[in-house]
C-alpha cells in the first residue's frame, strides 16, 4: 500500500492538510541512550521531516552517531546498549513490544562511514542481498529492482555493463553509492547516513551530496556529519548536538539549516559554527 | 587558547580597515565643504585626487573578505559581519564619491564668488558626518538600537535640504542670472543629502549584523 493510500482514510479526522503528508516522518520523544552504565544521549526530542534532508552535527563524542543509530534500532546491537524514550515512525513506536527490529531496519535503512561491500559478491548480488535474505522479491523481479536501486543511487550508468564483477572492484565513492543502492532495494521510507562521505575524496563527496538531493524527493533523509560545510550544503534542517561536562550528548538547537548557519539562536551553536570553542 | 587565531586576525582586520575607510570618508566630506567655503581650488583638486585612496582601500577590504570566505568558510555572526562589511564599504566608497563630487562642483564654480554665504550646507555636512561617526561606533558596539535611532536622524538632513532648496529657488526666481550659481549649490546639498541616505543604509547593515534580519529603515523622501 502506498504512503498516500495509508494516509487517505484519516484525512477527515486530521484535516485536509493531512492528505499532503508523506510517509517517513520520524519523531523522537525524550530519547536517551546508554552504553552499559554510561549515558551517551539525553532527552532528544525532534521531528525529522519526510522529503527533507536533516543533518545532525556536533563535535566528536557528542552522541550524534549514537542518536541516529537509535532511529532504526541499530544501537541495541551493541552489547550492553540501552535506550529510553520513544522513536515514532509515522506515529508508530518502533520500540513497542512486538515490533520486529529487522523489519524496522528495512523500513529505516542505514549507510555507514566505510562502505560495507561483500567481497565475494558481484555488484548485482551486493544490491540484491537484502531482497534475497528477506525473501522480498522473486528471482524474476530481482534484475528490475536492482536496476532501479542502482539508478536511484546514481550508479547504474557506471556499472550496467559489469554487474557480474566484484563489488570491491569499484572505487570508494562508487562502493558507497552501491551501499546506498542496497539500502534502497528493500524500499525503505527513511534513509539514515552516518558520515557517508568522510572516507571519500572531494569529487566523490560531491556526488553523494548531489545524490541526497535526488533521494529526498522519495525518502526521509537524515545524515550525521562532522563536516559543517557539508551539512550547510545538503540539508534543509540541522540539529546541533553537544555533550556537556557530564559527557552526555544533548540537542542544543534544531531548525532550518539556513537559519542555524547564519543566525543561530544558542551561543553554543554560534561557538561551534565559528570554531570558537574547543 | 584561541583555536583560530589567523582567522580571527583576518576578521578583525577587515573591520579595522573599514573603520579607517570611514574616517577617510569623513575627512573627505569635511575637506570638500571647507574648500568650497574658502574657495580653495587647489585643495578641491587634492580632494579629487585623494578619492583614489578611498577606492583603493575599498578594493583591498573586498579582496580580504573574498579571501576569508574562500579559505575559512565563515559561519553565523562571522558570516554576517563579512557580508555587512562588504555592503558598508560599498556605501562608504559612494559617500567618498559624493565628497569628490562636491570638490568638482567647487572647481566648476571656479573663480566666481559663491551666490550666498554657506549656512545650512555646512550644517547638513556636520549632521551627516556626526551620523557617520556614531554609526561606526554602533558597528563596533554591535548596537542595533543605536543604529535604528541614527537612521531616523536622516529626516533632519532631509529637512535642511528642503530649506536649502527653497532658499535657492527664491534666489533663482528673483534673479534668473543667479540660476547657474544656485544650481551648483543645490548640487552640493544634494550630494550631502545622499551621503546621509547612505549612512541609513549602513545602519540597516548593522541591524542585520546584530539580529540577522534584513530591514529597510527610514526610506528617504528623495
Amino acid at each position: 500500500m502506498s504512503a498516500l493510500e495509508t494516509a487517505t482514510p484519516t484525512v477527515s479526522e486530521r484535516g485536509p492538510s493531512a492528505a499532503l503528508e508523506q510517509a517517513g516522518r520520524v519523531e523522537t520523544v525524550k530519547l536517551s541512550a546508554w552504553y552499559g552504565d554510561r549515558q551517551a544521549v539525553r532527552d532528544m526530542s525532534l521531528t525529522i521531516q519526510p522529503n527533507r534532508v536533516t543533518a545532525v552535527i556536533g563535535p566528536s563524542g557528542c552522541g550524534k552517531s549514537t542518536f541516529i543509530r537509535c532511529l532504526n534500532r541499530m544501537h541495541e546491537v551493541t552489547p550492553g546498549a540501552g535506550v529510553a524514550g520513544k522513536v515514532l515512525l509515522d506515529g508508530q513506536d518502533i520500540y513497542a513490544p512486538g515490533v520486529d527490529p529487522v523489519s524496522v531496519r528495512r523500513t529505516i535503512g542505514m549507510v555507514f562511514q566505510r562502505p560495507v561491500v561483500f567481497p565475494t559478491m558481484s555488484i548485482f548480488e551486493n544490491v540484491a542481498i537484502g531482497l534475497r535474505v528477506n525473501g522480498l522479491a522473486s528471482r524474476r523481479r530481482l534484475p528490475e529492482i536492482v536496476e532501479r536501486s542502482l539508478a536511484q543511487a546514481a550508479l547504474w550508468d557506471e556499472v550496467k555493463d559489469k554487474l557480474t564483477e566484484p563489488g570491491t572492484a569499484l572505487s570508494g565513492g562508487q562502493q558507497q553509492r552501491l551501499c546506498i543502492a542496497r539500502a534502497l532495494a528493500v524500499q525503505p521510507e527513511v534513509l539514515l547516513l552516518d558520515e557517508p562521505a568522510s572516507a571519500l575524496d572531494p569529487q566523490a563527496t560531491l556526488r553523494i551530496e548531489e545524490l541526497l538531493q535526488q533521494l529526498k524527493e522519495r525518502y526521509t533523509v537524515a545524515i550525521v556529519t562532522h563536516n559543517m560545510q557539508q551539512a550547510a550544503r545538503v540539508s534543509d534542517y540541522t540539529a546541533f548536538m553537544l555533550a556537556g561536562a557530564d559527557r552526555v550528548g544533548e540537542l542544543i538547537e534544531y531548525g532550518e539549516t539556513r537559519e542555524v548557519f547564519t543566525n543561530p539562536k544558542d551561543r553554543r551553536t554560534e561557538g561551534y559554527l565559528t570554531g570558537r570553542f574547543g | 587558547m584561541r583555536i583560530r587565531s589567523t582567522y580571527e586576525n583576518e576578521l578583525q582586520q577587515i573591520q579595522d580597515q573599514m573603520l579607517v575607510m570611514a574616517s577617510m570618508v569623513d575627512r573627505q566630506i569635511d575637506r570638500s565643504i571647507q574648500a568650497l567655503k574658502n574657495r580653495d581650488l587647489d585643495e578641491s583638486r587634492r580632494i579629487v585626487a585623494d578619492d583614489l585612496q578611498i577606492n583603493k582601500i575599498r578594493f583591498d577590504i573586498e579582496e580580504l573578505c573574498i579571501q576569508i570566505i574562500a579559505t575559512q568558510q565563515p559561519m553565523a555572526s562571522d558570516l554576517r559581519a563579512i557580508v555587512a562589511v562588504l555592503n558598508i564599504i560599498t556605501d562608504l566608497e559612494r559617500m567618498g564619491d559624493h565628497a569628490e563630487g562636491i570638490a568638482k562642483i567647487s572647481l566648476m564654480i571656479g573663480d566666481e564668488p559663491l551666490l550666498k554665504p554657506l549656512i545650512d550646507v555646512p550644517r547638513m555636512a556636520d549632521k551627516a558626518r556626526d551620523m557617520l561617526r556614531r554609526t561606526m561606533d554602533a558597528f563596533v558596539e554591535r548596537d542595533a538600537e543605536a543604529a535604528k535611532r541614527i537612521a531616523e536622524e536622516d529626516d533632519q538632513v532631509d529637512a535642511l535640504y528642503d530649506q536649502v532648496y527653497r532658499e535657492l529657488l527664491t534666489f533663482m526666481l528673483s534673479e534668473p542670472s543667479n540660476i547657474t550659481r544656485a544650481t551648483y549649490l543645490l548640487w552640493v546639498a544634494h550630494n550631502l543629502e545622499r551621503i546621509a541616505d547612505r549612512v541609513t543604509n549602513i545602519c540597516e547593515r548593522i541591524v542585520f549584523l546584530v539580529t540577522g534580519r534584513m530591514q529597510e529603515m527610514n526610506v528617504s523622501k528623495y
